[in-house]
């Protein structure tokens, strides 16, 4: 067996160029390769949301009619589908960053694996954050054209809800993957439920923010999934405003801490 | 090497054994070191639901000129998540502790090498899941009066209602997990069953909304049987959706038939799974 | 760096983990080609020193060079020519046997191409190839360890650290282990393993040290260590006494006499001499053995007790 030689030492630790480049893909690379052993599981993930979209833009719309956001009348369905869109790009992407992550983390123990080799604690981190962003791409994808294809979208900027919903997915992958580092016990996992359900009833995602009074309003405004909810409406309803920039900084800001607060945790949690 | 052992004494157990009871005497004892878990999915979820769909949603539903229900939405959804929760709860309570009985602590494994037979451990296993029903429905109905949505003497009737639709999806649900063998089966279990049924069984809105061939399947779903007696009983004889007797009987001999029916089949799948 | 400059160098390192330390100021150098060991009990300190080299644990005290670099600065440099059998096998459930080595490749970086041939050899060598399709979760104790060292042998490591490599095997798999090790040592890969078994370590080791509460107490060839602590031969004698060390008066004189819970230790040059002068005396044990002296007594001599406990 042939050893590779050392190149001389420099004076910053740096894996050359290409390879660094190409580390979090092999974690990409790994769950890709998983994921194919529960295909089941992934293809299901797309159905939840559709069966929501049609529960709810057929069978209450029926009931509601038409729902009144800033002076426009959308039929409910309208209103109801950049909602539905945007929660599912937040569940995707919670679940595979908590309780995947949980499991490869505790039990599994993937990352003391990957960690035996050049990969570096950031890469972990960012190679399962983007795995949970091309799947939630997928789901997205699919579901904007079930959306269209039911006649729920009104306008062609409803392309860009795409990213958009990438966005929302980088925000909440990467703080709930941070959360999960300093989860030690299943149960844990159930206050997950306790952040997420009281978002996705809450968000302006059923009924608009008018229905609240005013000093709820302010905390509804407050939530990361109410910025997702009226990122994805806005484009989805073709209302262009300067407050979507917000609602995109906003969520970048999030993902950017979530990030560098799961490196951190992690370098910690195995390499102490 | 000689040792002299003291004989060891064994008291000569009855030969049925602990029965069902000493089965559900585990549950409760795993139930009493865990149940501060449940509180969130058993209690907070469905009153979030119940906040959000009846009352935020309801001040949409209730404000245009369709009255086509004939109730307040909040009444109409209260009702309604009575019986969904009692499905959820019945369905948690039989995928993965049973399939953790099963493979992964392998309790089963150990209770059946003691005098305990197969129908002790899914009767025992029936006693815990009819004791977490009853608490879960009872505290939700308590929340639901008090809010007003739900009113009358009927509602102490409700409550068994819901319970009896837990079980029908209890049993069958238990039978699934016997046969299961893995974990993504719960997925699909989840995504293409218990989540359609959530969602179209006339929780949110009335199945007639539906196009006719999917009412048809509605009507299969032991949910929407279970909805409709928990609407009739916890809305009262004064609602437009109370029931004829015919229609009361109706709807709990289906419930009945799966969850006996269920049984049945649950107690030979365990056999089946643990022998084989 | 060049051929012949250790591959490991330690002096003075420690590993504390709040008021506890675990490695207490060891100092050791691994030459290329050469097959070291540390022997000792659970809990001597030996994972503690294996993950300090492996760059997933900083030491807290103390200096570590591996191949030449600085763990601290160069850990993802020098993680690329290790190769890491962890205790535990943290093997890769949700794949098959096939795709746990390409994917563990992947991570080194290695081109597709390159890992696919490997992986091929790999099998080979483990003797897996019939199992390459099945999933992991499926393969027994000893196959499930093999996989575990070819997945790490992927990257060609200069190195290859083993941790305990057959704790919990049935003898057979342990046998085919180290037949494979054998192997392995054979075309020169540098092996550094912990264990806890003597038999292996005499089995596997050119070199080892004996390790107790977190410090070296002996260092040598394992022939060298037995020629210096323990004796040629060794009788063992067992009594029908509750407590052996009634008789150690009995046969006092003859050799160094070890007590243990459940027999008498002789440590002779001549096993069947000293049985002979036993008997001699008078003194009819229950049974008695003569063997070889090991490492087991080499340890049970420098710390007063068994390494099995």
């Amino acid at each position: 067996m042939s050893a590779p030689t050392v190149t001389a030492r420099r004076s910053r630790p740096r894996l050359p160029f290409p390879i660094a480049f190409a580390m979090p893909l092999a974690l990409v690379e790994r769950n890709a390769r998983a994921g194919k052993h529960y295909w089941l599981t992934i293809v299901s993930g797309f159905f939840e949301p559709v069966f929501y979209l049609f529960a709810m833009g057929v069978g209450i719309g029926a009931l509601v009619g038409t729902v009144e956001v800033d002076g426009r009348a959308l039929p409910y369905a309208v209103f109801v589908a950049p909602a539905l869109m945007a929660t599912s790009a937040m569940n995707g992407a919670v679940y595979d960053s908590t309780q995947n992550v949980f499991w490869k983390l505790r039990f599994a123990k993937l990352y003391d694996t990957v960690l035996s080799t050049p990969m570096r604690p950031v890469d972990v981190a960012v190679g399962e954050i983007s795995w949970a962003l091309l799947r939630g791409l997928l789901y997205s994808t699919a579901f904007l054209a079930v959306a269209w294809a039911a006649g729920f979208v009104t306008s062609p900027w409803a392309l860009l809800a795409i990213p958009a919903c990438t966005l929302i997915g980088l925000a909440f992958a990467s703080v709930g993957m941070a959360v999960t580092t300093w989860m030690t016990s299943w149960t844990h996992l159930e206050y997950v439920q306790l952040a997420l359900l009281p978002m996705f009833l809450f968000s302006a995602t059923f009924f608009p923010l008018s229905t609240y009074p005013e000093g709820l309003q302010w905390v509804v405004r407050a939530t990361p999934l109410y910025h997702g909810v009226d990122l994805v409406r806005g484009l989805m309803t073709g209302d262009l405003h300067a407050g979507l920039l917000v609602h995109v900084a906003y969520l970048l800001v999030l993902g950017a801490v979530g990030v560098a607060v799961t490196a951190r945790r992690i370098e910690r949690l195995l390499l102490s | 090497m000689t040792t002299t052992a003291t004989p060891v004494r064994t008291a000569v157990g009855h030969a049925a054994g602990g029965g069902w009871r000493a089965v559900l005497g585990y549950w409760m004892a795993v139930y009493r070191r865990i149940w501060k878990g449940t509180l969130i999915s058993s209690f907070l979820a469905p009153l979030a639901y119940l906040a959000g769909m009846g009352l935020g949603l309801g001040a949409l539903v209730d404000s245009g000129e369709r009255t086509a229900l004939g109730v307040p939405y909040v009444a109409f959804v209260a009702t309604g998540l009575l019986a969904a929760q009692a499905m959820q709860t019945g369905v948690a309570e039989t995928t993965f502790p049973v399939m953790g009985a099963i493979r992964w602590r392998r309790t089963y494994q150990a209770m059946l090498a003691t005098p305990l037979r197969e129908e002790d451990l899914v009767r025992g296993h029936v006693a815990y899941v009819t004791i977490r029903l009853a608490i879960v429905c009872g505290v939700f109905a308590v929340v639901a009066t008090a809010l007003g949505a739900m009113s009358g003497w009927g509602v102490l009737a409700a409550v068994p209602a819901a319970m009896l639709c837990g079980l029908a999806f209890a049993m069958p649900v238990y039978c699934y997990s016997c046969l299961v063998r893995s974990e993504q089966g719960y997925n699909v279990l989840s995504r293409f069953v218990i989540m359609p049924l959530f969602l179209f069984s006339g929780t949110f809105f009335p199945i007639a909304q539906l196009p006719g061939w999917l009412q048809a399947v509605a009507w299969v779903s032991p949910l929407t049987h279970a909805g409709a007696l928990t609407r009739a009983l916890g809305l009262g004889q004064g609602s437009p959706l109370w029931l004829d007797g015919g229609a009361f009987l109706l709807h709990t001999c289906y419930l009945l038939l799966w969850a006996v029916g269920g049984y049945a089949v649950a107690v030979r799948a365990l056999r089946h799974r643990m022998t084989a | 760096m060049n051929d012949d400059a250790p591959l490991i160098q330690a002096v003075g390192r420690r590993k504390t983990y709040g008021a506890f330390t675990a490695v207490d100021g060891i100092d050791v150098e691994v030459a290329p080609g050469e097959s070291f060991g540390f022997l000792g009990p659970n809990g001597a300190g030996k994972t503690s020193t294996m993950r300090i080299i492996a760059c997933t644990s900083p030491a807290t005290g103390g200096t570590v060079r591996v191949l030449g670099m600085d763990p601290a600065t160069d850990a993802s440099r020098i993680k690329a020519q290790l190769g890491v059998v962890p205790q535990e096998d943290t093997l890769d459930n949700d794949l098959t046997v096939t795709e746990n080595l390409l994917v563990y490749g992947r991570y080194f970086g290695l081109p597709r191409a390159t890992v696919r041939e490997r992986a091929a050899e790999l099998l080979e060598f483990a003797q897996l190839v019939d199992k390459r399709d099945e999933l992991v979760e499926n393969l027994s104790g000893g196959m499930k360890r093999r996989l575990t060292i070819a997945r790490g042998l992927i990257n060609t490591p200069r190195i290859l650290l083993l941790d305990e490599p057959t704790t919990g095997l049935d003898p057979q798999a342990r046998h085919i282990l180290w037949d494979r090790l054998f192997r392995l040592k054979r075309e020169g890969v540098t092996l550094v393993l912990t264990t806890h078994y003597m038999d292996e370590a005499e089995q596997l080791c050119d070199r080892l040290v004996v390790m107790d509460s977190g410090r070296i107490v002996a260092e040598g060839s394992p022939r060298a260590l037995i020629r210096e602590h323990a004796s040629r031969e060794v009788l063992e004698l067992r009594f029908d006494v509750a407590d052996h060390a009634e008789r150690a008066d009995d046969v006092a004189g003859i050799g160094r006499v070890e007590v243990l819970a459940d027999r008498l230790l002789l440590y002779v040059e001549d096993g069947d001499a000293a049985l002979e002068q036993v008997t001699a005396r008078g003194v009819h044990p229950m049974s008695s053995l003569v063997r070889r002296a090991s490492l087991e007594d080499v340890f049970l001599r420098l710390t007063g007790r068994s390494l099995i406990e």
